[in-house]
């Protein structure tokens, strides 16, 4: 026994039971500075140029001019909004990692719209039946997981994931369908003589400029307070926290958790079909299978890192779209591939998911620290 | 469905009444030294496709004399409003010309050339410029079924020296997507190979992809398994090749040499030079000259080539090369001469017809001299037939 109380390991992990919000920032504040220094070392031994310039020259990629910075800021409001509809489900402790699913539907919709009635609608009506039919589509597209969930307690990450496959097996049907050019197999861009459902921003460049995405903008924001709200002060985003806390305790509050489960992941699944309408109306005018690039998994780290607080995730996808455009930039202007910039944000995101860790635990060393709290 | 194929018809048959002929209206002349080009590419130099575009753009830089940071190039644009952004990122930066590689990036181009009239917009294997009446919009490709044919003459004479001219030899095909520019280059090899052994069969197996290493291998392979003697490619890894070398079966490449991948089976490459349109597209900026609308060239203006012939070729391959060339120089040999191949066993006369519409919009294509005018009436491959002789094992879209 006593041989034994010696053996005590080096280093022992103990969860954080409360950490002031400074030092939390702090520990961030120093990952991300410590990512970089790393990131530049790196730069540094491979290509031998100098790290500040590299730096220099994503800031330069990023929001060098006005059309980079919009360009920026679009990346941003999609990811945003991706990450803001999944946000619920995930609160709720659904798996939708169905997003990039949802969004392409939403997507194909909103395409549907605007080649079909592209000449014969008004424009408000035309905006108004595309919006109408990109919600509608990822609304069920979520639902049909839910369903299955809510009923048959299915796994819904497979089923969402597997709703992914259908999908994009769709939008390559309909990129076929609607082919450009005989055997192209892309569609092109839709309405491109008339711009018919293509939102416009002309109207807004007394105050934004000639170019600009500002409506993209301005919705994303009004999504993100509104969505704010909902978690925080409405019913139903009392009930998405008590089912995701404990799904027997909702029911002993007397919560209807099958209900609560299909109208959250329709709600989730009818803003990705919407952010397809953004998308395709509002900056790619086509739609293809890589339209939604990935970014339905992206915005799950966005979503989680900024645990549900919407507003934190304007701050999380900002910076990620920022180090992505960034890196272009350092790709053309430094003769770096492309792959060299992807390990950057691999480094810099390694660096922000560690410091989590040391967020929530502490490590304290030797046998000083047994009685530590 | 009526109303595009309509509009497409009157698209065609704009672009064929404006033609080159009617090129972008001349601007001023540009100082070298103020000159700045952009360049838009799909992938970046581990994509042959791309690669054989930059060492263009390599040659153009030399043969024009200018400095690096004249010249701004943007790798790995997808085909959406990425191109859009990169293009007017470019002619926000000052750039004069900008080109871009990939089909898809053709609808962005036009957007962004409506927005920038001053600045030319130079398109590969697109087909709207001159439907899209703007004037600083060009297109561009080179008459690659050329050296395509000539590779198939090279494949052509390895196997009458393994299996005698009259063999019924079965070669194989890798293929990136059902598609007219890929179906032209694989015709024009395999009838390059049946003006050697006219018995010759040929399977083509799509990829679904432009560039997929294990999958072009796994395709070669499956071929190689079915049977096929000679493998060739139009994708654009050396996958096919390795596939080729481990199995010991002789190989055709695409774009760049497969002598690395495949050095004891590797014949030759069918290769697109295309440093003579940048240096042509660039010069004319200086020049202050317009720009062909449609500019589509082949080994006479040296855009097109095969690579380095491997040690494995037949005798007398070099000879048979030179003569091939000479031929398609001096116009004796049409590489799609109607009376050489054939359709569910019937010439093909005309593409003007119903049937045919839906590629080839009612465009007669075929010429009073009995060939195929591929590349004359735009610059992008428009031959879709698949001949006798060829057998589809899939479609890949």
């Amino acid at each position: 026994m006593e041989a034994n109380k010696h053996k005590e390991p080096f280093v022992r992990i103990v969860k954080r039971d409360r950490i002031p919000l400074w030092i939390a920032l702090l520990i961030r504040l120093a990952a991300i500075l410590l990512s970089l220094v790393v990131c530049a070392l790196l730069i540094y031994l491979i290509t031998h140029s100098n790290p500040i310039q590299v730096y220099r020259s994503m800031v330069d990629g990023a929001v060098g001019t006005g059309r980079r910075t919009w360009n920026t800021l679009r990346d941003t409001m999609i990811l945003l909004a991706i990450a803001l509809a999944i946000t619920p489900a995930f609160k709720m402790r659904f798996w939708n990692i169905g997003a990039e699913g949802q969004i392409l539907v939403g997507g194909i919709a909103t395409a549907a719209v605007m080649r079909c009635c592209g000449d014969s609608l008004p424009t408000a009506l035309l905006f108004l039946a595309m919006i109408a039919a990109s919600l509608a589509a990822g609304l069920i597209w979520g639902l049909i997981p839910a369903v299955f969930k809510a009923h048959w307690n299915t796994n819904e990450t497979l089923f969402t994931l597997m709703m992914n496959y259908i999908a994009i097996q769709l939008t390559a049907f309909f990129s076929i369908v609607w082919e450009a050019k005989k055997g192209s197999g892309t569609i092109g861009t839709i309405n491109q003589k008339t711009q018919a459902g293509w939102i416009s921003t002309s109207f807004l460049s007394d105050i934004f400029g000639n170019f600009n995405y500002s409506i993209n903008l301005i919705i994303v924001l009004s999504i993100t307070v509104a969505m704010f709200i909902y978690l925080k002060y409405t019913k139903h985003g009392y009930e998405i926290a008590v089912v995701g806390n404990s799904e027997n305790t909702a029911r002993y509050a007397g919560i209807n958790v099958k209900r609560a489960i299909m109208r959250t992941v329709a709600l989730s699944g009818a803003i990705c079909g919407f952010t397809g309408f953004l998308l395709v109306s509002g900056s790619s005018h086509t739609i293809s299978t890589s339209t939604a690039g990935g970014r339905g998994f992206t915005a799950i780290i966005v979503s989680w890192l900024a645990k549900f607080n919407p507003f934190v995730m304007i701050l999380i996808s900002f910076f990620l779209v920022f180090m992505g455009n960034g890196a272009t930039q350092i790709a053309s202007e430094f003769q770096l591939n492309e792959s060299a910039s992807e390990v950057i944000i691999g480094i810099i995101l390694f660096f922000i998911l560690g410091s989590e860790f040391f967020i929530n635990f502490r490590l304290i060393f030797g046998k000083h620290g047994k009685e530590a709290r | 469905m009526k109303f595009t194929k309509t509009l497409a018809v009157v698209a065609m048959t704009a672009a064929m009444a404006v033609g080159s002929a009617l090129a972008a209206g001349a601007a001023e002349p540009v100082d070298t030294a103020d000159l700045k080009v952009g360049f838009i590419f799909v992938g970046d130099e581990q994509e042959g496709y791309t690669y054989a575009h930059m060492l263009g753009r390599d040659g153009m830089i030399e043969a024009l004399g200018l400095s690096e940071d004249q010249v701004i190039s943007k790798y790995n644009i997808p085909e959406d409003e990425s191109c859009y952004d990169a293009a007017v990122d470019l002619a926000e930066q000052g750039c004069q010309i900008i080109f871009a590689n990939s089909f898809g990036h053709e609808d962005y181009m036009i957007q962004a050339a409506s927005e920038y009239p001053e600045v030319q917009f130079c398109h590969a294997t697109g087909y709207q410029a001159a439907s899209s009446e703007l004037e600083n919009m060009h297109n561009y490709f080179t008459s690659v079924y050329e050296s395509r044919y000539v590779s198939g003459v090279v494949a052509g004479l390895k196997l009458a020296e393994l299996y005698g001219e009259d063999t019924d030899a079965k070669i194989g095909y890798v293929g990136a997507y059902s598609y007219a520019e890929v179906k032209s280059g694989f015709t024009a090899f395999y009838l390059g190979v049946r003006s050697v052994c006219p018995n010759v069969t040929m399977e083509v197996k799509y990829t679904g992809s432009w560039a997929d290493q294990a999958l072009e291998k796994e395709t070669a392979e499956a071929l190689i398994a079915d049977g096929c003697v000679l493998i060739s490619q139009h994708a654009d890894t050396t996958g096919a090749a390795s596939a080729c070398e481990a199995n010991e079966v002789y190989d055709v490449g695409y774009n760049v040499s497969m002598l690395d991948a495949a050095p004891n089976y590797a014949l030759t490459s069918a290769s697109i030079k295309w440093a003579p349109y940048y240096t042509y597209a660039v010069e004319s900026i200086i020049n202050g000259e317009a720009i062909d609308t449609d500019w589509c060239q082949g080994y006479a203006d040296g855009a097109v080539w095969i690579t380095d012939l491997g040690s494995a070729v037949a005798e007398g391959t070099e000879e048979a090369v030179e003569a091939a060339w000479a031929s398609i120089l001096d116009g004796s040999l049409h590489v799609f001469d109607t009376s050489t191949w054939t359709v569910d066993g019937e010439t093909i006369t005309t593409t003007a017809t119903d049937e045919l519409a839906d590629t080839y919009y009612g465009v007669e294509y075929i010429n009073e001299d009995g060939y195929f005018m591929e590349s004359e009436l735009a610059s992008a491959p428009a031959f879709a037939f698949v001949i006798d002789g060829i057998t589809e094992l899939n479609q890949v879209y």
